[in-house]
């Protein structure tokens, strides 16, 4: 069953046509790969189905629901999380409160209680999800360090922690192994196959092939705003079409 | 251990504020009171900033609590009990209405939007001379009596001051702990990751701005509850730069930032009062060196301190998001 539909989305800049007429679906349990060269529109895709942009025509379904043109908050407390390109993080924050952050939806709190100190219970659940997470994530140990202090591989998994901690249904990571080494590489592949293991679908836009191939079970190609291609990673790594966006038109 | 020290610390505060005003001449007592009541301008304030939108209408809220307070108690007799805690709450409601203009602003777009609508209300102050009585004000307001103590005198006003501040300090300390101030620090590091788990971040940028508006609105009414009388002209702009003074020079990072600020600024203040020609100039000097070199505020001192005893590097967060 598809968690996930995009039917027909164009996107406009002005005279720009960042995405044209895009359909495909994303079925429950997935590792779906979103790629294509620089400037397809994969991250503008990301920022359509997340609430950032919305489509100028067509229409994005989330478990059977419509929900082009509601609000990134609206969209994360349905179970849709993105994760950031680059590391975006609460940088002046311990690892503790960037993924305390994300229990905004599940635990909520408000003013009074939290003046009165009526929420404790709820604080206290909170709290223990969090160190699950980050038990999950390999972070627990470093759970009082400020975020701008831990090493990039430790910034991409605080990164998922925060989005597991909402607990979503569906994932969407923007390049989560830019800048990494072979190492860090491997590790992240890693939690990203735990993260799916624990029931999450996870859609990701990546550059590494290595980790795409490696990772996802099926893939969509966009070039120049336009669905090139799709299949699983054998076929389009022999799709001449994706060969040819690659490599620039080598005729 | 640790906690020992700070109960002792605490003790030693607690034992100052209440003993002070007994060691202070008359108009000392006077300028005490201003500062308790400037404190709690700037701790609310630092509220509003949590969310990383500075605003310039928190002089004119505290207006608002101040007009609220003395037109309950000129028209209907009400007394302080009544007038403080409506007064908070007419200001949040004037803020609430304001976050639909304003909040649709961010950076320096809020900023002058928020002195556009302060301006306006001033202006209504000024032109609707009933109730509000023009440029010239409101007066006649007085401190409640109970049994026999006049509050009139600085002294109890203090201690009534003291107590009412204390009070809301310890509630704006208690949301800035709490996840809800967690919230807001995030709205204002990356609200793009906090929306994407879920934050309404326009929900909380109002939230704070109420909430902060609230508590300098409590902030009006006791000024005016002293003073006696109310003009637009005491919640002007002038009013609102030495609030950002305080604020800036104080720090802003921390809770207590502001507060070491705004407290500092005034002994200063009084101290170069025989230099009454430069006393600007030199408050203006102080201000420029204490941005060069202390951009992150006094509060940033024991931290600097701590660090060259050491011998260390120090740590200091970033100034800045990026």
């Amino acid at each position: 069953m598809p968690i996930l539909e995009v039917k027909n989305v164009t996107k406009q800049f002005g005279g720009l046509t960042a995405l044209d007429n895009i359909s495909f679906h994303v079925d429950e349990g997935e590792i779906r790969g979103l790629i294509g060269p620089n400037g397809a529109g994969k991250s503008t895709m990301f920022k359509n189905i997340a609430g950032f942009y919305k489509p100028t025509s067509g229409d994005i379904h989330y478990q059977g629901q419509s929900i082009s043109g509601r609000k990134p908050h609206q969209i994360a407390e349905m179970g849709i999380v993105r994760t950031f390109q680059e590391t975006t993080l609460f940088q002046e924050m311990t690892v503790f409160e960037n993924a305390l952050v994300g229990c905004h939806t599940r635990a909520r709190t408000d003013l009074f209680s939290a003046i009165l100190g009526l929420d404790k219970q709820k604080q206290r659940q909170a709290a223990d999800k969090v160190m699950e997470v980050l038990e999950f994530m390999g972070l627990s140990e470093r759970r009082d360090q400020l975020a701008s202090e831990l090493p990039l591989g430790s910034q991409r998994a605080l990164a998922i922690s925060i989005a597991l901690v909402s607990e979503p249904k569906l994932m969407l990571m923007d390049e989560p192994f830019a800048g990494m080494n072979p190492e860090e590489t491997n590790h992240m592949m890693e939690l990203t196959r735990k993260v799916r293991e624990s029931g999450i679908t996870i859609v990701l836009v990546e550059h590494d092939m290595k980790a795409v191939m490696g990772l996802c079970n099926y893939l969509t190609v966009l070039n120049f705003g336009q669905l090139l291609a799709q299949g699983t990673p054998e076929e389009v790594r022999s799709n001449d079409k994706v060969i040819e966006a690659y490599l620039g038109g080598a005729n | 251990m640790n906690m020992l020290i700070r109960s002792i610390v605490g003790l030693i505060i607690l034992i100052v504020l209440l003993i002070v005003p007994h060691f202070l001449e008359f108009h000392h007592q006077d300028l005490l009171i201003f500062l308790t009541i400037n404190v709690l301008v700037v701790a609310s304030y630092r509220l509003v900033t949590l969310t990383g939108e500075w605003s310039l209408i928190h002089a004119v809220m505290m207006g608002v609590g101040g007009y609220t307070a003395t037109l309950l108690f000129l028209n209907y007799e009400l007394g302080m009990w009544f007038t403080l805690p409506t007064a908070g709450l007419l200001s949040a409601a004037v803020a609430a209405l304001l976050c639909f203009p304003l909040l649709r602003m961010t950076q320096f777009y809020f900023l002058i939007g928020s002195f556009a609508a302060g301006e306006a209300i001033r202006l209504v102050w000024i032109q609707f001379l009933d109730p509000f009585g023009g440029t010239g004000g409101l007066s006649g307001v007085s401190p409640p009596m109970i049994g026999d103590i006049d509050f009139m005198d600085p002294i109890p006003y203090y201690y009534l001051a003291l107590t009412v501040v204390s009070i809301c300090l310890f509630l704006l300390y208690r949301i800035e702990k709490s996840r809800v101030g967690l919230t807001l620090h995030s709205v204002h590091w990356k609200a793009p990751l906090a929306e994407s788990v879920g934050v309404d971040t326009w929900r909380y940028r109002a939230l704070a701005f109420i909430t902060g508006s609230f508590f300098v609105g409590i902030a009006g009414a006791l000024k005016v509850h002293y003073i006696g009388t109310i003009t637009p002209n005491q919640y002007g702009i002038g009013f609102m730069v030495f609030i950002l003074i305080w604020v800036i020079v104080g720090g802003y990072n921390k809770f207590y930032g502001p507060i070491i600020g705004v407290i500092v600024l005034t002994m200063f203040d009084e101290s170069i009062r025989g230099f009454d020609e430069i006393r600007p100039a030199i408050y203006g000097a102080v201000l420029i060196l204490s941005i060069l070199f202390l951009p992150l505020g006094l509060e940033s001192i024991p931290g600097k301190l701590k660090a060259w005893f050491i011998g260390s590097e120090v740590v200091e967060p970033p100034l800045t998001d990026e």
